[in-house]
């Protein structure tokens, strides 16, 4: 696999705005002196009138491909624009899973990279994001799914991403709360990831946004992208609630609006916005550590550091920009949750949410230029953009640093759709509700 | 949960029917090449506001039904057969 490049030291903020370093030393003397020695995390600013790379949204991926541009690429003079405040859209929204189990060999290596990126990413930003590598186990119910998980386990094994087959006991003894013998679906079996696992993922928003900051890039927020400003080839800037801001490329990385902010710029995409809920239960004493997910429906489970357990299903199955959900999945997640685990039928749900997403034309991500010139995707992630923030981030920024396409990421190119090469994961079709 | 009133069967919860995507796309001439093809299976506009599209009344009369919903709201204003032509509105519809 590709070796994770050494961070490069990244100088402080010139504006003496930098948080430090963090360490267990500056714990213990913080602690001593009564906290006051804190500084923000990152750098509020204020946008000058001309960038040479603009990054639209101020998620996972945005703020780590402003970080990547800065520390990876040596491009500081980067901004950051978000709507609201950072943090707050789908990075803060999934149910926090990374893993790299994946069926087609471009995207397990494609994951896979993220995943090595997540092993050192605490250590490279100077944050604790909690990365848990505790494994994900997919259990299979019929022989055909152990069959399909077996072929895909092998694929991951011929790229060297380790996989394990579990039997039934084996399958019991590390998650007891499995009815493995419902009568409907019992449980044949699993397959576990051990690398796999969650991370926290507000602190990847902040994580990046910190690491960013220090190293020189404008994260601007409260500030809405309005309008695209292009001439006949190519984008010039934006314009913002905060006045025009001109930029020699312009990145989107507003998953769930990808369409919105392309037909700005006068581009239709192959994406539809859908709506994917989240659960999370009472906190409850440490019963679940590992990742699981339902093979007899569309469910995964796993319990927080708090104690709560966090789960979703699949999404709601119709266009929607409305961050919440409808009953009727969350009927049916409950059900699953049951099914698969009965001891939870008495654990309240604390709190649901919705986050919208890009839903791809073939359930596959987009990193790629755009017809128009200086306009980047960052994009289409379906409902698994947050396992892939650091290799999105990574590959983003060397798209546009060097443009041309990291050879981790060039199979995700806008032309792959009309080129008929489509990554189809699960053979659906050009549906974006069947992913 | 949508309550959609099929012409035949009247008003249903939205777990009757099967989402069917985008009715507003229409298939090309058979020989209007590749790029309009490919916007025709691929491309949506995906608008934040009136949607025209298909739901299957699968649990119900079994028939292909079109609808004009709000993507924001999940407002139905109109509900027809396949083959009625219908128009979105032109406000925004908040």
């Amino acid at each position: 696999m590709t070796a994770v490049p050494n961070p490069e030291p990244v100088p402080a903020r010139a504006d003496g705005e930098s948080s430090g370093r963090y360490s267990g030393w500056r714990l213990l003397t913080e602690g001593l002196a009564g906290q006051r020695g804190w500084r923000r995390a990152w750098a509020k600013a204020t946008p000058r009138p001309r960038y040479r790379v603009v990054i639209v949204g101020g998620g996972g991926h945005g703020l780590a491909t402003a970080y990547y541009l800065a520390s990876e690429y040596g491009i500081r003079d980067v901004a950051v624009l978000e709507k609201g405040p950072i943090g707050l859209g789908n990075v803060g929204r999934n149910t926090t899973i990374i893993r790299s189990n994946y069926f087609l060999p471009d995207n397990i290596r494609f994951y896979d990279y993220s995943l090595q990126l997540w092993e050192g990413l605490e250590r490279r930003l100077n944050f604790n994001a909690m990365v848990s590598q505790r494994g994900t186990l997919n259990l299979f119910h019929t022989e055909a799914q152990r069959d399909l998980f077996t072929r895909r386990a092998n694929l991951m094994r011929l790229l060297g991403v380790g996989a394990v087959r579990l039997s039934r006991e084996a399958v019991k003894g590390m998650v007891p709360l499995v009815d493995l013998d419902n009568g409907r679906y019992p449980v044949l079996g699993g397959f576990l990831q051990p690398r796999g696992g969650t991370v926290r993922h507000d602190a990847v928003a902040w994580g990046y946004a910190r690491a960013a900051s220090q190293a020189g890039v404008d994260i601007i927020e409260h500030c809405e992208v309005t309008g695209m400003r292009r001439d006949a080839r190519r984008v010039t800037g934006v314009d913002t609630t905060r006045g025009l801001i001109e930029a020699d490329t312009i990145c989107l990385a507003v998953a769930g609006h990808s369409s919105q902010l392309a037909a700005m710029a006068g581009l239709t995409l192959p994406i539809e916005t859908h709506v994917l809920q989240a659960f999370v239960s009472e906190a409850i004493k440490p019963v679940l550590d590992v990742v699981v997910t339902y093979g007899a429906g569309h469910f995964y489970i796993s319990q927080s550091d708090k104690g709560g357990l966090v789960f979703g299903g699949a999404i709601d199955g119709y266009n929607t920009y409305a961050q919440r959900g409808t009953l009727p999945v969350a009927e049916e997640v409950a059900m699953e949750a049951v099914t698969l685990m009965p001891g939870l039928a008495r654990v309240k749900v604390l709190r649901q949410w919705g986050g919208v997403m890009d839903m791809s034309m073939d359930g596959s991500p987009i990193i790629s230029k755009t017809p128009i010139d200086g306009l980047i995707l960052n994009g289409g992630w379906c409902y698994g953009g947050f396992k892939a923030i650091p290799a999105g981030g990574m590959c983003t920024a060397h798209l546009i640093a060097r443009d041309a396409a990291h050879p981790l990421a060039a199979h995700l190119d806008l032309g792959r759709f009309a080129a008929g090469r489509t990554l189809d994961e699960r053979g659906a079709g050009p549906f974006p509700y069947a992913h | 949960m949508l309550r959609i009133r099929c012409p035949w069967c009247g008003e249903r919860d939205e777990t009757e029917f099967r989402y069917r995507g985008d009715a507003s796309q229409s298939r090309p001439a058979a020989d209007a090449g590749l790029e309009a093809f490919s916007a025709y299976v691929y491309e949506r506009k995906n608008p934040r506001g009136w949607h025209l599209e298909w739901w299957l009344h699968v649990g119900g009369c079994r028939r292909l039904l079109k609808l004009v919903r709000h993507t924001l709201t999940h407002e139905i204003r109109w509900v027809g057969n396949a083959e009625d032509q219908a128009s979105l509105p032109r406000e925004p519809g908040r």
